[in-house]
């Protein structure tokens, strides 16, 4: 199998599935991981208590 | 301006000027009996102008440590000022190019004020003029309250807020001259183009520095869209603007790129740009400021990521769908129609997590015209991307291509969401960087408010009737088989839509020059605030609910 136009398109065909969908997955396992919930959760607050002074 | 300098940074910005000095007597010097040699004169009009600001200021004394203690707001302001002036003239030449179609008399003779010459001034002054400024601005704001950093330093940002402006003109004053690429968002040409890749990495440089210094180790959502923003179209810029002069001393240069190749360059940069610059970017002003004004949380924050990864990750495909039934292989037309359809998911989850947020704050949108100006702003997000996903199919292509459904399309778009988003946020923003207890007077805000409204609900429907009619009759056929109508005849058609778009366009214009005055009468007149109260419920008894799993 060589580097040949067949070769290149069916490439350009696929990969996208491939990555698309295991970044899909990663995401999706970032946001939903029990443990990150109380990062966003103080996250989405913190912008409604800011400091008024930057800390440096 | 230059108080805040300390003085390294004096004798720094001066050596830039001196820099951008030569490269404009560079210009000048080669570009002899070119347009090239005028916009070296341009270029080091701007710098000699800058040199006698430094130099004016150069003895000024020093700024003290307690600049540290306090957020570096004066780059957020001026932008703020800048956008507002570009919004104003752009949006007059729109209306100009607008009336032109109505009465094509309106060039008044002159090569300059042609259609192919004013149009795309109207798009960049808008575009990047209007929407880039407003974007540098907000995102100074932004990034440092919620990194609780101050900027790095103070010479870069005046940099990136000069020099970006300086691009702008440069663009504006070289479509007059008849200077352009013909490539839509990407008209200036090379020159231009390398200096807004120097500023951009500065940009971003600044960007990551001030990110660096932050207080959390969390970035907060709306970073993620104005990195997004800056880091893309860095990409898109430098990738669509490989081309090569046809000597160092003219101002024409060709692609590197050729044929249909050209031409998917382009619409990957074209609807990226679309995508990073007038989407990405915005939504990280609606992250902030929505939930700010509002006082309650975003909804999901959760669903915030999952759309800000769907939303990087399927534009990037869709541009091949500007190409339906052109030489591009059929199956890449399909592949950005299918990514253009599947948009739709994470675009209504950034629209819908917007609206959701206003849950329980329905009577604060009723009450407050900035707030009203943000959920309008979502809800014409919401209708222009659908909107858009079903025109990109390429069935409906085929009627809407080419026709005033577009430009409808891109107006419900950058009216309806963009302007909307960027009206809101500056009312909300004027205040807390002038640390003024309101704005100037809540009624104009609401004038505003209903002059962009009804003129973006006049334009886009003035767009649809005109674009589907204009659509049908290009492909009504009589008996034998020939087109019923021609070319003439659907102009004839869509004069009155024309009238009525531009009607609609100077209704918006007035909306912006009235946002300007209540801007200049709030910077001047209001009282001061007592102390620096930030628009969040800080009352403990009020508890703000959280975020609905």
């Amino acid at each position: 199998m060589g580097f040949d136009h067949d070769t290149t398109v069916w490439f350009s065909k696929t990969f996208g599935l491939f990555y698309l969908m295991a970044l899909l997955l990663g995401v999706v396992v970032y946001a939903y991981w029990p443990s990150n919930k109380k990062r966003f959760d103080q996250a989405a607050q913190s912008i409604l208590h800011e400091e008024e002074r930057p800390w440096r | 301006m230059l108080a805040q300098l300390t003085r390294d940074e004096r004798l720094n910005a001066l050596i830039i000027l001196f820099v951008v000095a030569a490269c404009g007597v560079a210009m000048m010097i080669a570009g002899q009996g070119d347009p090239l040699g005028l916009h070296g004169g341009v270029v080091l009009a701007a710098a000699v102008l800058g040199i006698f600001g430094v130099v004016a200021g150069y003895y000024a004394p020093e700024p003290s440590e307690a600049r540290f203690s306090q957020y570096y707001d004066d780059p957020s302001k001026i932008g703020i000022i800048l956008a507002m002036g570009w919004a104003v003239f752009g949006m007059f030449i729109g209306d100009w190019v607008a009336w032109l179609l109505v009465y094509p008399d309106l060039t008044f003779d002159a090569g300059w004020s042609s259609f192919g010459r004013i149009r795309p001034v109207h798009t960049t002054a808008v575009i990047f003029g209007f929407g880039g400024n407003a974007l540098i601005a907000t995102s100074f704001h932004v990034l440092q309250r919620t990194s609780g950093a101050r900027l790095p330093d103070q010479l870069l940002p005046w940099f990136v807020l000069f020099g970006y402006n300086l691009f702008c003109l440069l663009a504006v004053t070289g479509y007059m001259m008849g200077i352009t690429q013909s490539k839509e968002y990407a008209e200036p040409e090379w020159y231009a183009d390398l200096w807004l890749v120097v500023v951009w990495v500065a940009y971003f440089i600044l960007y990551l520095r001030t990110l660096v210094r932050r207080r959390e180790p969390h970035i907060y959502v709306a970073n993620w869209y104005y990195m997004a923003f800056i880091l893309v179209v860095a990409i898109l810029h430098i990738v669509n603007g490989l081309t090569l002069p046809i000597s160092l001393g003219s101002a024409k240069s060709y692609s590197a790129f050729s044929g249909v190749q050209d031409a998917m360059t382009q619409w990957w940069y074209g609807h990226n740009a679309v995508a990073f610059f007038l989407t990405a970017g915005f939504l990280g002003m609606m992250y902030y400021y929505l939930p700010k004004r509002a006082g309650r949380p975003i909804f999901s924050y959760r669903m915030s990521i999952i759309s800000f990864w769907g939303i990087v990750f399927f534009y990037m495909w869709a541009g091949s769908h500007h190409l339906h039934y052109t030489a591009l292989p059929h199956w890449v037309q399909t592949l950005g129609m299918t990514f253009s359809v599947m948009l739709l998911v994470p675009s209504w989850a950034s629209a819908g997590n917007a609206l959701l947020t206003l849950n329980g704050a329905w009577h604060k949108v009723r009450d407050d015209a900035t707030l009203r100006f943000m959920m309008v702003a979502a809800v014409f997000y919401g209708l222009s991307t659908f909107e858009g996903s079903f025109m990109a199919i390429r069935s409906v292509n085929s009627l809407s291509h080419y026709t005033d459904w577009t430009v409808g399309h891109v107006h419900a778009g950058a009216l309806g969401w963009v302007a909307l988003i960027t009206f809101g946020s500056i009312y909300a923003v004027v205040p807390w960087l002038w640390k003024r207890e309101r704005m100037y007077s809540a009624g104009l805000v609401e004038v505003h408010f209903w002059l962009a409204v009804a003129g973006t609900v006049i334009y886009v429907f003035a767009m649809w009737n005109s674009g589907i009619i204009q659509g049908l009759m290009w492909r009504t056929y009589n008996e034998s088989g020939t087109l019923a109508y021609s070319f003439i005849d659907s102009l004839v058609a869509m004069r009155p839509y024309y009238a009525a778009r531009a009607i609609g366009g100077l209704l918006f214009l007035i909306g912006a020059v009235v946002g300007c005055y209540n801007i200049w009468m709030t910077v001047r007149g209001v009282p001061r605030a007592a102390a620096e109260v930030p628009a969040a419920s800080a009352d403990p008894d009020d508890p703000i609910r959280q975020p609905a799993e």
